[in-house]
């Protein structure tokens, strides 16, 4: 019986959380309206970087490989922007001084990434789709698994970078070479014909680096 | 915490003998590779390097899931000493099997070596590593965002590997393989005989390290107190 309370405790912890973080996303407009700049800026760039006469399957292959480092790039970007408030107005002091399980924080935290993710996604992919190639129902559940996948480990990275002296510098390099792993399965669900190993393998992904994530958010937090 | 430290010289004494014994045995006494010939005795040196690299990385995650554990602060230089000698065996791994790579195919890199490629993303991720601990004030907090991080890494090698054959299947085909013959049991003694001198040498040098790095807390310590 306890233990549903304090599962429902914890459910409401992280809704709070959560909901917070869309508020001053709400009320600020900072992270979500250069996420949308940024990707769409980044597939018009992309598109004078590739040479225009590729054969029908390589121009695919290509585009897609594309697609996914724009997402990648501009997951990093709102990242860098996920525990700006917290740092600058020592709100995380406060979180952590909380009566919550501090990985509650680091669940919404997640969550509200994975929602600004998405809206980013809305108009990044149809912006895709209109400028190279039209995206497939797998390309678009590969996106939902990076989401997450991506949006787990950077929460961690992003609040250990923000606790460090460099700040935004250090989160790229923090996260790109856990990122490898996120985008090999990406562009294979995107670019071969059987999607669903590429699938399986992301949602791997997820819930290793989620459960890791989780358990370990509290030790990065604490003073 | 003594300083004193009598397992570094013990270790490299083993790591001295068997290493010279690995070499001589690697040069005049195990068969020529029927396929690749002379220049397959690299692997003596190139695959108990990434062995040894391997196990340093272990041992570091280990020591962080220590120190997250028990909040103890020992923990965190050993953790420390153990991927900083990590990386040196990572880097001694991307060098060998370049000179592998260069003599086999004549090219001095090759995506399509599952290995190099994911001692490239682990040599990023370390270094990401040091540059993490480098910007973060010396304390209980540096010590352990590192150690999350270590164990980051540790899960990371798996899922990389992974990725590396899954992306085989859209990148290119593997065209070079070095899973050629069987080993004979001769080339397999004098790889075990390598193996076990690297082990022995990077556990040398982690102990010649580590007491280096204590010593420099302890004066910093000291120095603090006097002034």
């Amino acid at each position: 019986m306890t233990r549903a309370i304090a599962a429902r405790q914890y459910v409401c912890d992280v809704a709070v959380l959560a909901r917070k973080d869309a508020r001053l996303e709400l009320r600020s407009r900072d992270t979500v309206p250069a996420m949308l700049l940024f990707v769409v800026g980044a597939l018009v760039v992309f598109h004078f970087a590739v040479p225009v006469d590729l054969d029908e399957e390589t121009e695919r292959v290509v585009s897609f490989g594309l697609l996914w480092v724009a997402l990648l790039f501009t997951a990093i970007l709102g990242l860098t922007r996920a525990f700006v408030a917290e740092r600058e107005q020592r709100l995380i002091d406060a979180l952590v001084l909380a009566p919550c399980d501090r990985s509650a924080i680091w669940l919404a935290k997640t969550l509200a990434v994975v929602a600004f993710l998405l809206l980013a996604e809305l108009i990044a992919l149809p912006a895709f789709a209109l400028f190279f190639e039209p995206v497939d129902g797998a390309t678009i559940a590969a996106v939902l698994l990076a989401n997450i996948g991506i949006a787990a480990v950077g929460t961690v990275l992003s609040a250990v970078s923000a606790a460090s002296r460099t700040r935004e510098l250090l989160l790229p390099l923090l996260l790109l070479p856990l990122a490898i792993p996120i985008i090999v399965g990406g562009i294979g669900a995107s670019v071969t014909d059987e999607p669903a190993q590429f699938l399986a393998f992301l949602a791997l992904y997820d819930a290793v680096f989620a459960i890791i994530s989780w358990s370990t958010f509290e030790y990065v937090v604490t003073e | 915490m003594s300083l004193r430290n009598n397992l570094g010289p013990a270790f490299a004494l083993v790591a001295f003998t068997f290493l010279i014994a690995a070499f001589a045995l690697a040069f005049y006494w195990v068969p020529t590779d029927a396929d690749q010939g002379f220049s397959q005795r690299i692997f003596y040196v190139h695959v108990p390097l990434a062995l040894t690299a391997y196990a340093c990385f272990a041992w570091g995650a280990w020591k962080a899931l220590r120190l997250l554990w028990t909040n103890d602060s020992k923990y965190d230089l050993e953790s420390y000493t153990a991927v900083h000698m990590g990386v040196i065996f990572g880097i001694l791994v991307l060098v060998t099997g370049a000179i592998w790579a260069r003599i086999s195919w004549g090219v001095w890199w090759s995506w399509g070596e599952r290995q190099l490629v994911l001692f490239l993303i682990l040599f990023l991720f370390y270094c990401a590593y040091f540059m993490l601990r480098n910007s973060v004030d010396a304390g209980p907090r540096q010590a352990r965002m590192s150690a999350v991080y270590a164990l980051f890494g540790v899960v990371l090698i798996p899922i990389s590997f992974l990725a590396i054959r899954l992306s085989e299947n859209f990148i290119h085909p593997v065209v070079f393989t070095r899973d050629g013959p069987q080993m004979a049991a001769s080339m397999f003694f004098v790889f075990c005989l390598s193996t076990v001198g690297t082990i022995a040498l990077a556990t040398a040098l982690y102990h010649v390290e580590l007491s280096g790095k204590r010593l420099d807390l302890k004066l910093k310590q000291r120095r603090k107190a006097y002034s």
